[in-house]
């Protein structure tokens, strides 16, 4: 611990902070741009100057290591008179033009001026202007604006391991840009918007939308993919105008994806506002009164066994949790499954399907083997912790099957299960990294699951491990990488039809067993059409909706409180932040209702008592679970084919997105014409 | 100063000659293996030197793979240094320094010169493509101000009567002879040395 003087006050920090980090611990606030504590230091603003006893010039305090006995003054009139300095220089280039600038009201620039700068310019000298710069669909440029704290630059090169934007020419003639103004090729890349102190990088979807403060905040999850990132959500009115990250440092520290950010925009389009009947092979709006008729009639009319349900990828625990009663208690079916893929779970034991090592541990981890997953497209935000991992350990990472670029270097392995069957036999020289490394993570993808020896991969795997002692109590090697938001919460909920990777419902829905189909917002399916009646319950206009013969307009995620288990077992409670559109509803609410249609009393009375219902659920089948063991373990020497991903476009919400569209051209433009990589 | 143009006549390939490679692969054999990178500077002269004294993109490409380096890093170093020409320069390049000394002494002269006869605009080739001249920053020859510099060789102590002498030369083919144009050696004081006589080799 080192002993020093913040204004006067004495502290204890530890060794190894900067200055301005010890500051900031003794509750001094320092003004700063370009240092941002994700990111390495560049001390190029020069806006954290403090002065320091014995030195003669003010010390830029993000870039000086603190040392004992330090007296660190930052009130002084020298420290003021150094800020007022910079400010002025920072300015003399900038447009001020807050009025048409979309920073306004969340800038650092104009916040800080206010309070560190001065009230006028000297400067009489015409401005510099800069053209504007083209990065991609996502990101609006006004380099203009630009005073050069290279937080985008740091952040592509470092975080999001794409080293494409810079810094060209020199002195006032200084531009950031990409290579040729390509636009950035990351997943990760509109996080730039959230760094830039200043009005140069914007959001290009939400140009002119809105001010920051007219805006509606809710913090709330995501639901894009499996790791739950925190979001805060923006709207105005009904409408949400944008997401931003939320700071947490287990899940998704202060980043979210792309799509995250961006496919908000697919809450307007192509929504469901009304329910529909299908009369003679085309939709006609209808009542709720009269589509809960026709529904109850038909399932009056159908023995239960013949009625089968699937849960789509973007449902909340909540709604599965009363379509998992709806099922079991007023149609009597045990027909209910949460996979439309034929895909092997066990879940007898919780940590069979979760991300065990935890998405903040991977930091720590010395070795990465990755079986049949793309995590830069399964979860962006998760392949951004295995690069941190890889600068800071030089973790070695192996992939088994070619990804392509993943941001960091691996080794690739022959994409077949003989060569897991290797490693598990220690005869492959994987095997002994595996034992020789502190922190092993093995990434199960959703591929593997697939397969026909999905079973003796996983149990083997486990086996393995447990052998040798890299699965105990306090680290658990093994891995399962799901995609989906719903995953993790609809295995906690057990909505299984069958064991293993027998899937009764989609066996039968394939063979055209059933007479009546629910689908929870499931549009991911591909099945031939016989006779079936089918239900659609969900928020948009797509495969799904398409096929059936009653919609339902349920509620998107941002329009209904529901909790989300993410891919490492933490349950996150997403918040209501706007309304469903139109006369949709509440997708619980449709099903209580649906309920008290058919059997004429409610499942439940209100949402707490659900809420209260489904947790008393978890917990009772988290202590009840038996273990059993699988004896028909059978492997069969087949290639890993990786699910192609098509990243903008993998769920409803993202299809109706028009900014994702963009995306999804850009790259593959890029594709095309070869620059890709 | 601006920012450096990117010629928009581009060529499609570029390769180091045999020659250059052997230059090359020994330039990289003083950095250690990891740290190629350090060897940019040098091989992008190189291949301003191969290239009729200008890079162009394809190069920066060229180069960027040799050194596994992002394209973007090649780019900045290119685009930071005056000594890179990011365009085609002509034949004969005449580079004018304009920083305080010379300009004191009447670059500014030169510069004109150089706009009458050679072209209106520093981006601007001659009108038979030979010649092309910029104002360039301190070029360390304050003591024989003004100066220019013709390719490789410095031409001094320089008047509007010199200097267009030079120019015209040059535009008629001739090399003009380098060096001093009002009779000194290097910089030495102009009436024999005044100063440190007790010292032989001053």
């Amino acid at each position: 611990m080192l002993k020093l003087k913040v204004n006067e006050i004495d502290i204890e920090v530890e060794e190894g902070l900067t200055v301005l980090q010890a500051c900031e611990q003794a509750g001094v606030e320092i003004p700063r741009f370009c240092y941002h504590e994700k990111l390495s230091i560049a001390g190029n603003c020069r806006m954290c100057l403090v002065e320091i006893e014995k030195s003669p010039k003010p010390i830029a305090s993000c870039a000086m290591p603190a040392t004992e006995g330090m007296n660190i003054k930052t009130n002084t009139s020298k420290v003021e008179k150094a800020r007022k300095g910079v400010m002025e220089f920072l300015l003399a280039n900038h447009p001020l033009d807050c009025p048409v600038c979309d920073q306004g009201g969340e800038c650092d620039l104009q916040d800080q001026s206010m309070f560190y700068g001065i009230d006028k310019s000297r400067y009489k000298e015409n401005k510099r202007y800069v053209p504007e710069k083209y990065m991609g669909p996502l990101i609006k440029t006004q380099m203009t604006r630009c005073i050069h704290c290279t937080r985008c630059i740091r952040f592509a090169t470092e975080v999001a391991g794409v080293p494409e934007l810079g810094a060209i020419g020199r002195g006032e003639d200084m531009q950031i840009t990409t290579y040729l103004e390509k636009s950035m090729e990351s997943e990760l890349s509109a996080n730039v918007i959230d760094l830039c102190p200043v009005g140069a990088l914007t959001s290009k979807p939400y140009v002119f939308e809105a001010r920051p403060w007219e805006l509606k905040k809710t913090e709330t999850i995501d639901v894009m993919d499996a790791v739950g990132s925190n979001i805060r959500v923006d709207t105005y009115g009904w409408e949400v105008k944008r997401i931003l990250p939320r700071i947490n440092e287990d899940i998704n520290e202060e980043w979210i994806s792309d799509k995250s950010r961006y496919a908000c925009d697919g809450l307007q389009n192509q929504r469901l506002d009304i329910p529909y009947i299908k009369k003679d092979g085309i939709f006609e709006k209808s009542s709720w009164e009269e589509a809960y008729e026709i529904i109850s009639k038909k399932i009056y009319s159908t023995s239960s066994d013949e009625i089968a349900g699937l849960t789509g990828d973007l449902t909340n625990m909540e709604t599965l949790f009363i379509t998992k009663e709806f099922f079991s208690k007023t149609i009597k079916s045990s027909n209910l499954d949460s996979r439309a893929e034929h895909i092997f779970v066990n879940n007898d034991e919780r940590s069979n399907y979760l991300f065990n090592s935890t998405i903040n541990a991977i930091e720590e981890s010395d070795f990465i083997l990755l079986v049949g997953s793309n995590p830069r497209y399964e979860a962006t935000i998760l392949n951004a912790r295995i690069r941190k991992s890889y600068l800071k350990n030089n973790t070695e990472i192996y992939s088994i099957g070619d990804l392509g670029n993943l941001t960091y270097p691996y080794t690739v392995l022959k994409n077949t299960t003989e060569i897991i069957k290797e490693i598990i036999e220690d005869k492959h020289e994987v095997s002994n990294k595996i034992k020789n490394s502190k922190k092993p993570i093995i990434i199960v993808g959703q591929s593997v699951l697939k397969l026909d020896s999905a079973n003796y991969i996983i149990e083997k795997i486990k086996e393995y491990l447990k052998y040798n002692n890299k699965i105990n109590n306090e680290w658990n090697a093994f891995n399962i990488l799901s995609n989906n938001a719903s995953t993790v919460g609809s295995y906690d909920l057990n909505i299984l039809s069958s064991k293993e990777k027998n899937n009764k419902v989609l066996n039968g829905i394939e063979n055209n067993k059933f007479k009546i189909l629910f689908l929870l917002g499931l549009d991911d399916i591909n099945f031939k059409k016989n006779n079936e009646f089918i239900v659609y319950i969900g928020s948009h206009g797509d495969k799904g909706a398409e096929i059936s013969d009653v919609i339902l307009p349920g509620a998107a995620y941002t329009e209904q409180d529901g909790f989300f288990t993410n891919l490492e077992g933490k349950i996150q409670k997403a918040y209501k932040a706007s309304y469903p559109p139109g006369e949709a509803k509440e997708d619980w609410l449709i099903l209580n209702e649906l309920a008290s249609k058919i059997k004429s009393k409610k499942l439940y009375k209100n949402k707490d008592e659900l809420e209260k219902s489904m947790m008393n659920y978890l917990k009772l089948t988290n202590n009840e679970k038996n273990k059993k063991n699988f004896e028909n373990f059978r492997f069969v020497n087949e290639k890993i084919i990786l699910n192609e991903i098509d990243y903008y476009y993998s769920n409803v919400i993202a299809r109706s997105s028009k900014t994702m569209s963009r995306c999804r051209q850009e790259k593959m433009k890029l594709k095309e014409t070869g620059t890709e990589g | 100063m601006s920012i450096k143009k990117i010629s928009k006549d581009q060529p499609k390939d570029f390769v180091f000659s045999e020659k250059n490679l052997e230059l090359a692969e020994k330039i990289l054999a003083k950095y250690p293996k990891d740290k190629k990178q350090s060897g940019v500077m040098a091989l992008l002269y190189l291949t301003q030197r191969q290239n009729d004294n200008w890079i162009p993109l394809a190069a920066m490409k060229y180069i960027a793979k040799f050194l596994e380096m992002p394209y973007i890093k090649v780019f900045e170093v290119a685009t930071f240094y005056s000594m890179y020409n990011l365009t085609p320069v002509g034949k004969h390049f005449i580079q004018i320094c304009t920083t305080t000394p010379c300009m004191l002494r009447g670059a500014y002269k030169l510069v004109d010169i150089c706009k009458r006869k050679i072209s209106d605009d520093q981006n601007i080739l001659s009108k038979d493509k030979s010649c092309s001249w910029t104002e360039v920053e301190c070029l360390g020859a304050c003591v024989n101000a003004p100066m220019m510099q013709i390719n490789d060789d410095y031409y001094e102590d320089l008047d509007e009567k010199t200097a267009e002498k030079i120019i015209d030369q040059i535009l008629n083919g001739i090399k003009p002879k380098p060096g001093s144009y009002r009779g000194r050696i290097n910089s030495e004081p102009e009436n024999n040395r005044q100063t440190l006589m007790d010292l032989k080799n001053a």
